[in-house]
């Protein structure tokens, strides 16, 4: 009890600490910096996300990109300005009942969130009713079909041309805001009994289920929390991008999310925030493996992709010297079998 | 309380359990003995829905007046009915505190939702403060009070035992089912298991199902006993009359 009161206050501290440093940034740093600002709450957001259900519930799901996807063109469709949907499907019109939609940004993000947990729920159910195992190949399938759909929904996305002149709505304050909304939720979460009672489904299903605790019903929950938070963060980029298009939201996206919460720790909440700033800002600082190097008396050619070799390289790295290693912690396999 | 028809358990080739037939009535403790292998584990099983039998019913009465079909439903289920087991192969949730094992025992009682339980909304808090309060209850009453914060796959063997039996009564259940609670223990533990169970079984108006190695601890604590040998029903009555029946006797003595 006394170290939740130590964990309030340290919380507390943190949030006066990054309002100040977020004061301070938005008077003097410039417009690439405040973007990695911007970058890294949307992170933290999305490292949560997953590490509620990943990390907490003890769930294998790698569907984020789908998720951000789904929230970022919600956002974009529902913020955009009239005259300026109408400028974007040049190619082909926009469906008629989103033609005239305009709405503010706080309920366009709720939209997101929404919509993503619906989609969660329906690809998760059926998945979580049978054989979790296959969460992850189902997430994955999910996020590629969505790519693909958004691709060639044309009066709807506008297919592979992307929208753009998406409205600005990002600014620090709702990076951060959420992140920190995101931090509490989850923090909240897993103190009371609901998120015990995620844990408890890591550690033992079996035992989880003898002790009266509804597996589908719990994991579903986790798994529509985690696709609501995907969702918002999504539309959160979106709006902080101002262009999108259904071929940012690959493969890559998700394994980004994934660094953060091997880095950070599964099932660890503090730890997930701490490395989601640090992979926002070495993925910044690193950027110049992929562009070419002028060493001054030899120039090497850049290698497209090299940042990603390096991150998962870090991740093989964490994986293998972390001794309880990133699939045990998930699930004892063995805890299938109810041998005993 | 309880009642075992024909139950049949086979895995592929296996059969585990053969037309076994059963009864536990209400305020008793009951053994289930058996050589290893016998398939004690699997009628625990079949009864919490962890398997559903080949064949057979299964009839559980929580109240006078009540009754319930188990087999086909769930083992979530089962517990919520009042139904609720230790393991043999102990099962805690390791990596979880001692106390946060005893507290979500009590999860399938709570009545406030999810959101409540983020919101911290007081209808939601009363209900965590009496779990706590109740979780503290168990955790002294298993005298593990001062190991409360621990991880509890740290704990030694014999209390990773009475933490597996608290949790199971924080379940509250009418019915508990014990799967070797003595294995591993020394005498003197297994004198100070014996009478917790006595306690607990007056305390909190249990009925008991247990099954058990030890012939002290069965011969002392069952009203009455349930003898398997190969998955077949070999004899049944007072441990008087079990420990004289001659199949028994071979069973235990003879090859297997
Ligand atoms: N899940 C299972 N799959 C296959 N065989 C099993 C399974 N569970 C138990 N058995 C078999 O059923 C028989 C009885 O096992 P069990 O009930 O664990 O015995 P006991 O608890 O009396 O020692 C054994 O031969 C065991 O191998
Ligand atoms: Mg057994």
């Amino acid at each position: 009890m006394r170290d939740k009161r130590r964990t309030d206050l340290i919380a507390l501290a943190a949030l006066v600490c990054t309002v100040v440093v977020l004061l301070l940034a938005n008077r003097y740093l410039d417009d690439y910096k405040i973007r990695i600002i911007n970058l890294s709450g949307i992170y933290v957001t999305l490292g949560l996300s997953m590490n509620l259900i990943n990390g907490f519930t003890g769930l294998f799901s790698l569907g984020h990109a789908g998720f951000m996807a789904v929230g970022a063109y919600t956002v974009a469709l529902l913020t955009m300005p009239i005259p300026m949907k109408e400028m974007n499907f040049f190619f082909q019109p926009i469906v008629p009942w989103l033609a005239n939609v305009e709405v503010g940004f706080l309920p366009a993000l709720l939209a997101a969130g929404l919509i993503s947990a619906f989609l969660g729920v329906l690809i998760g159910a059926p998945v979580l009713r049978l054989r979790d195992d296959y969460l992850a190949i189902a997430t994955l399938g999910f996020a590629e079909i969505i790519r693909v759909v958004f691709t060639n929904t044309q009066s709807l996305t506008n297919g592979a041309l992307g929208l753009k002149g998406i409205p600005n709505y990002t600014n620090t304050w709702w990076s951060w805001g959420v992140a920190f909304f995101t931090i509490w939720f989850v923090s909240f979460l897993i103190r009371g009994s609901y998120g015990k009672a995620f844990m408890a489904i890591r550690e033992d299903e079996v035992a989880a289920e003898a002790m009266g605790i509804n597996l589908f019903k719990h994991k579903v929950l986790s798994f529509a929390f985690a696709s609501f938070f995907a969702g918002i963060a999504g539309g959160l980029l979106a709006s902080l991008l101002g262009t999108i298009d259904p071929n940012m939201f690959r493969i890559t996206l998700t394994f980004n999310i994934l660094l953060i919460v091997v880095l950070g720790g599964l099932g660890r909440i503090a730890g997930t925030v701490v490395a989601a700033v640090i992979v926002t800002v070495m993925m910044e600082a690193l950027r110049f493996l992929d562009e070419s190097i002028n060493l001054g008396f030899i120039q090497l050619k850049g290698i497209p992709g090299m940042r990603m070799v390096v991150f998962s390289i870090i991740l093989i790295l964490v994986v293998l010297l972390r001794k309880e290693g990133l699939f045990t912690r998930l699930k004892g396999r063995e805890s299938s079998y109810a041998e005993n | 309380m309880l009642k075992i028809e024909n139950l049949t358990m086979k895995f592929g080739g296996v059969v585990a359990c053969s037309s076994f037939n059963a009864e536990v009535k209400r305020g008793q403790i009951v053994g289930l003995i058996g050589p290893n292998g016998a398939g004690k584990t699997t009628v625990f099983n079949v009864i919490t829905g962890v398997y559903k039998p080949t064949e057979g019913q299964i009839t559980f009465s929580p109240r006078e007046g009540e009754q319930h079909r188990l087999v086909g439903l769930k083992p979530d289920r089962i517990a919520q009915l009042g139904i609720c087991r230790t393991f043999q192969n102990i099962r805690l949730f390791g990596q979880l505190s001692v106390l946060d094992n005893i507290f979500i025992g009590n999860h399938l009682r709570l009545r406030s939702n999810v959101f409540s339980s983020v919101l911290r909304l007081p209808g939601y808090t009363a209900e965590e403060r009496e779990i706590y309060e109740k979780s503290m209850y168990l955790l002294e009453k298993i005298g593990l009070q001062d190991f409360r914060n621990e991880k509890a796959s740290s704990l030694p063997y014999g209390m990773q035992r009475r933490l597996e039996m608290a949790r199971a009564l924080a379940t509250n259940p009418k019915l508990l089912l014990l799967d070797e609670p003595a294995a591993g223990m020394n005498p003197q533990e297994t004198n100070e298991l014996i009478g917790f169970i006595q306690e607990i079984k007056e305390e909190f108006d249990l009925t008991i199902f247990l099954i058990e190695h030890h012939m002290e601890v069965i011969m002392e604590i069952s009203e009455k006993i349930y003898v398997l040998d190969h998955g077949v029903l070999i004899a049944e009555g007072s441990p008087g009359e079990v420990q004289r029946n001659e199949k028994v006797i071979e069973a235990y003595l003879g090859v297997g």
